[in-house]
């Protein structure tokens, strides 16, 4: 007498549910993290670190930021220009700012950006360029250690 | 008449596309993601040259000048404080540190230092990084237990603009 095995014919079919759950969390995890703003920073500018240096409380109402390279070639806005070549791109930002209601260029944070090894005379003289479109108050970013 | 009641078949909604496209998501944001260190500032206010004209009639704050000296290949050799004490030493920003609070608590104001300022004169080739290490060296102290304690809030450079 011959016996036949009984094959199962049903599709196993795993629970994906959870998986797709966990999947969706790590996908809304990733997409609030992104930071879309890298155009802001220059990826080759080594900031010096500090403990001291406070991370600003409140974003200004216009921010211009400006990263320096020890060269002396400022990245802004992801183009790369010489300090001499800067005050057409600054009065720009000036007026975009009192388009958006803020008259006074002094209102304007100026964020600078520089590498470590900068000859600090060169971001003095970038500050005297902005100074030259009217732009008062300077935010030398660092790393905090902290 | 008996009604035969026929049982409701199972909906399936295939997957396999959906699932798909989000892996490729979960990859994309997986390969974009950068961890971006924390950063801070230090807020210098410089005036231009007309204002500060303006601006003689009132009161000057109490000055300390602070000179950065470039050495070799940019790195700092001394700093020179009022003109009167040279700092050499590898402490030299401690000791930095420790001259300024010891002005602070002279005028009586040890917490606040809110009304002196310190002017840098740096020289022009000195790497970026030492004059971060000097404003943070003016600017306040790490005490023992990890807190901070303020010390200069103005601080200008030397030579840019005219009234700084």
């Amino acid at each position: 007498m011959r016996l036949f095995k009984k094959k199962s014919t049903e599709i196993l079919e795993g629970d994906l549910t959870p998986m797709i759950d966990m999947t969706f969390q790590l996908i809304a995890f990733f997409m609030l993290l992104i930071n879309f703003s890298e155009v802001d920073r220059a990826e080759e500018i080594l900031l010096p670190s500090s403990v001291l240096a406070v991370p600003p409380e409140v974003r200004p109402d216009y921010q211009i930021i400006l990263n320096l390279e020890p060269s002396g070639v400022v990245v802004f806005e992801g183009q790369k220009n010489g300090i001499d070549l800067l005050n057409p791109l600054l009065s720009r930002q000036v007026d975009a700012a009192a388009r958006e209601g803020i008259r006074d260029p002094a209102d304007i944070a100026v964020i600078i950006r520089s590498h470590e090894d900068t000859p600090t005379g060169i971001v003095q003289e970038l500050m005297a360029k902005c100074q030259e479109s009217e732009l008062q108050s300077f935010s030398l970013r660092v790393k905090n250690q902290k | 008449m008996q009604m035969s009641i026929s049982e409701p078949e199972e909906i399936k909604i295939n997957m396999t596309a959906m699932i798909d496209i989000v892996f490729q998501l979960l990859v994309f944001f997986i390969m974009t993601f950068k961890v971006v260190a924390m950063e801070g500032d230090f807020n210098i206010k410089m005036p231009l040259a007309s204002e500060s004209a303006d601006s003689l009639d009132e009161e000057l704050p109490d000055l300390i000048t602070v000179r950065l000296e470039a050495g070799e290949n940019g790195n700092i050799s001394s700093i020179i404080v009022d003109d009167s004490e040279t700092l050499r030493e590898a402490t030299m920003f401690p000791d930095l540190t420790n001259i300024v609070e010891d002005r602070l608590a002279g005028e009586g104001n040890p917490e606040q230092g809110s009304e002196t300022e310190v002017e840098f004169d740096i020289d022009y080739n000195l790497k970026y990084s030492y004059t971060v290490k000097a404003i943070g060296a003016v600017s306040g102290k790490v005490l023992g237990d990890g807190k901070l304690k303020p010390l200069i809030k103005k601080v200008k450079f030397k030579d840019v603009g005219n009234g700084l």
